[in-house]
């Protein structure tokens, strides 16, 4: 298992998976987010092809009200 | 005879143009601090602005994914969402806030710039604007940068590329209204790109005071959201920056201290 952080939450993982594994697993599949991992922009199109590994921390962002 | 017409096409005329695109609408407004999403959105469309601003955060990991989310009620097909960098305080912050920024909105470029120095006053700090400014021109963002009234600063900022100037009227969300006219008077003479009025106004006739300068435009959002009715008061804002521009164009009369020439004629007075 691989011991991430997702937002500032830990959280555990598969070996195998994907950032789009994560996506997935967090009901967030089709919603309009943007991640990055480790501090870099994983660009959509990268999501299945991006491994997560051990210790990486992951942040999931999106529009929200502000002036 | 009405000639009901006139105005829409006068606005069509004269649109804000920034970055290359027209825009009919010059009042730009902001989507925090609403009762829910259905308020925002009828405020917004009383407001008939076209461009508003959203902020960036975290998800909520393990909420309900269902929850309705802003931008299903204001799609990109029908506005042009202005992501801003509200709550950062160094370029690195800021920088990578509109990079995700960029990703979430499938490459979209045009953003709001903001590098706050005290989370008291919310004041800018203004080197950190204009050097996340710098980088953020550099890696093809259209910079409409949040700034403070001084034209110094706003000359160094549509220096390094930035495509609008935002000036404060005063503190974000303080709805104090125009404190130095002059100054704003200043940026607006000298700046090539426009001038928006950003954070401050309190009531419609600090919109049109801030149009009738010469701004190419007003921002804001707690003036409407924190309304007794932010409905209503989204359209007096609408009302107030097509007033203000209108009466901006049309040139007002000189000020004199006293005029001594009445209206009326003073011949053929009775008696």
């Amino acid at each position: 298992m691989l011991s991430i952080v997702v937002n500032g939450s830990s959280r555990v993982c598969t070996d195998q998976a994907t950032v789009a594994d994560l996506i997935r697993e967090l009901a967030l599949e089709g919603k309009r987010v943007a991640v990055e991992r480790n501090g870099e922009i994983v660009p959509k199109s990268r999501l299945a092809d991006t491994p997560l590994a051990n210790g990486d921390r992951i942040e999931v962002v999106r529009a929200v009200g502000g002036g | 005879m009405n000639a009901p017409n006139e105005n829409i096409a006068l606005a069509h005329d004269d649109p804000l143009v920034i970055a290359g695109r027209a825009y009919r609408s010059r009042l730009l407004v902001g989507t925090g601090k609403y009762k829910d999403f259905a308020q925002t959105r009828a405020a917004i469309d009383a407001s008939g602005a076209q461009i508003v601003t959203v902020a960036i955060r975290r998800t909520n990991i393990g909420q309900n994914p269902n929850e309705p989310s802003l931008l299903d009620h204001l799609p990109p097909s029908q506005f042009t969402l202005l992501p801003n960098t509200a709550g950062c305080y160094t370029v690195e912050d800021a920088v990578r806030t509109l990079q995700l920024a960029r990703e979430l909105l499938d490459g979209h470029t045009l953003v709001k710039l903001e590098v706050l120095g005290d989370p008291h006053t919310l004041f800018p700090n203004v080197r950190e604007t204009i050097r996340a400014a710098e980088v953020l021109v550099k890696d093809g963002f259209e910079v409409m940068v949040y700034t403070s009234d001084d034209p110094i600063a706003a000359r160094e900022l549509e220096a390094v590329g930035c495509v609008a100037i935002m000036p404060l009227a005063s503190l974000i969300g303080s709805g104090m209204g125009i404190l130095n006219p002059w100054n704003l008077k200043l940026i607006i003479e000298q700046a090539k790109v426009p001038v928006l009025v950003d954070a401050g106004v309190g009531t419609a006739s600090d919109a049109a005071i801030a149009m009738e300068l010469g701004c190419a435009g007003v921002l804001m959002n707690t003036a409407i959201a924190l309304a007794q009715d932010p409905v209503s008061m989204a359209g007096a804002m609408r009302k107030a920056v097509e007033a203000g521009r209108e009466a901006f164009r049309a040139g007002r009369m000189p000020r004199k201290f006293y005029a001594a020439s009445p209206s009326s004629p003073t011949a053929g007075l009775i008696g």
